[in-house]
């Protein structure tokens, strides 16, 4: 596949450091004519328990945007297995036991293996990819993943031709997620790629996160990211990883089909069915910001979707 | 001091006291917004405390009657504009905050908003609904009107509440939980007026019981 550029970020798109302090400035005095109902929050100082890795690579990949601040990374998650507020994970995925830690990986591939999860660190080398997330409620941010490219998994377990698709799924285990004992979303969850998307270079596992052993709230021991996606198609805390000949039900969808579809690429001119998607509020700025095509990542994807409808594959 | 028919300046205390309580969220809001206390969206904190406490105090305000009438309190009825108006107090401030802070003034992206995504929609008539009733609660006005008048005007206060409920319920992604807990509420409150309205048109006690 021909990538033509790794650089996702246009230069005029980076901001001017003096600039971007002046805003700051702008910010501050915003906040204080709210009267101090806007000062951009500071959430607890997060503990780092957690190892660093060693031997990370720096990746071609990324974008050299301001990265989120680890505090509000660690603290503001979507994980619906530990609650459904915004702040549960960081409070409860802490008890989650991510050793011993198996993946099984299976479905229409020559070679299934149950991987023990120190395996799957080692398959590849790993590599820092500073990504944009884009959640589909409306807020981004820019986090350093630490991780390797699915496609080196899916190279070694040498799919068949019927497999078309590929399956994540997350723990279920309702005594370790408190989350999964209302029945919110059916569980276990369920996420899915075409397999041209899951062999994307983009496509990672990530195992860490700014340098450090991933934390449990943000999907340890090992997570997808799909940068180009809204984020709930990043499934977390993976057990499972099928190879399919039919395209899987994931979740979302199947919660709300109407709402969530199967591709759920970040585009700003197919709106949520309740709101619109043409903005995002980057955790830590004040303004919002025009939500990107693909997240910013056109150059490398929109290939994959030539053709297609995007509003009736939303 | 009888809880039933307090002194007057007994009740002037807890309408005092009612008046600082009210105060209380948003007081608590600047104050963790001082200590960097908001998370890591502040803006949607704001936004969802003010929309929370607006559905309170609508659903206090309309608790007063059913209150007053089941544990024969009638001092409770001098609380309840006080109530009303930190209802429409709250709700200003969520509307000020979606405005000012969320979309900053881009007024196409608020009509936008207000004609496309139903669940702006809804709020953003309940707020409009609230204005006249917020203009008409002197005793001045009261007068003005007249009271039958005054009282049709303020009935809106059930759609008003109901409109609210159906705007949290609209934006939740999919933890209806809390929305549900408003809704099961409002329920209560608005079947205790009718309860209230069968007995005063004098149906027999007997069928009442049996429903």
């Amino acid at each position: 596949m021909l990538i033509k550029k790794p650089a996702a970020i246009r230069p005029t798109e980076i901001t001017d450091p003096a600039l971007y302090l002046k805003r700051r400035e702008f910010i501050k005095a915003a906040a204080v004519a709210a009267a101090g109902l806007v000062i951009p929050g500071v959430f607890a100082t997060p503990r780092r328990a957690e190892a660093a890795i060693p031997d990370v690579h720096k990746s071609i990949y990324g974008t050299v945007e301001e990265m989120t601040l680890l505090k509000d990374i660690t603290n503001y998650n979507n994980f619906y297995e530990f609650g459904t507020d915004k702040y549960s994970p960081a409070q409860f995925a802490g008890k989650m036991r991510t050793r011993p830690w198996t993946v099984r990986v299976e479905g229409e591939i020559k070679r299934p293996k149950v991987y023990d999860i120190d395996e799957l660190f080692k398959i590849a080398a790993l590599e820092e990819r500073i990504y944009r997330m884009r959640c589909v409620e409306g807020w981004s941010m820019v986090i350093p993943w630490v991780g390797f490219q699915l496609s080196e998994l899916i190279k070694r377990s040498e799919p068949t031709a019927n497999a078309k698709y590929v399956e994540f799924t997350t723990l279920k285990d309702p005594i370790q997620m408190p989350g999964q004992r209302l029945s919110v979303l059916d569980w276990p969850y369920i996420e899915g790629l075409r397999m041209d998307e899951a062999m994307h270079p983009l496509t990672i596992l990530a195992v860490g996160l700014y340098g450090d052993i991933l934390p449990n709230q943000n999907g340890a021991p090992m997570r997808l990211v799909v940068p180009w996606k809204y984020g709930f198609k990043g499934a977390k805390s993976i057990v499972r990883i099928r190879f399919v000949e039919k395209e899987p039900l994931s979740a979302w969808t199947k919660a709300t089909p109407q709402e969530y579809g199967f591709y759920s690429n970040v585009n700003p001119n197919v709106d949520h069915p309740r709101w619109s998607q043409a903005k995002e509020r980057r955790i830590g700025e004040f303004f919002k910001r025009p939500t990107l095509m693909f997240n910013g990542y056109s150059d490398q994807v929109a290939q994959l979707y030539a053709g297609m409808d995007l509003r009736k594959y939303y | 001091m009888s809880f039933a028919q307090p002194a007057p300046h007994h009740v002037k205390w807890l309408k005092a006291a009612a008046f600082i309580a009210c105060l209380l969220p948003l007081a608590r809001l600047v104050w963790r917004g001082f200590n960097h206390d908001l998370g890591a969206n502040p803006i949607e904190v704001v936004t969802h405390s003010t929309g929370d406490w607006t559905l309170n105090l609508l659903l206090i305000t309309l608790s007063v009657t059913p209150l007053r009438r089941i544990l024969e309190w009638p001092w409770l009825l001098k609380l309840r504009r006080m109530f009303g108006l930190y209802a429409f107090f709250y709700a200003c401030l969520h509307f000020l905050t979606y405005i000012w802070l969320d979309q900053f003034f881009d007024i196409f992206d608020i009509a936008k908003d207000v004609l496309k995504r139903p669940f702006i929609t809804v709020g953003f008539t309940c707020f409009v609904l609230l204005i006249p009733l917020a203009a008409t609660s002197t005793n001045n006005m009261v007068k003005r009107l007249g009271a039958k008048h005054w009282q049709q005007l303020h009935r809106f206060v059930y759609l008003i509440a109901a409109g609210g409920v159906v705007h949290f319920w609209w934006l939740v992604k999919k933890d209806i939980s809390d929305p549900l807990q408003y809704a099961v509420l409002l329920s209560l409150l608005l079947s205790l007026r009718v309860l209230f309205w069968l007995q005063k048109r004098g149906l027999p006690k007997v069928a009442l019981s049996q429903r």
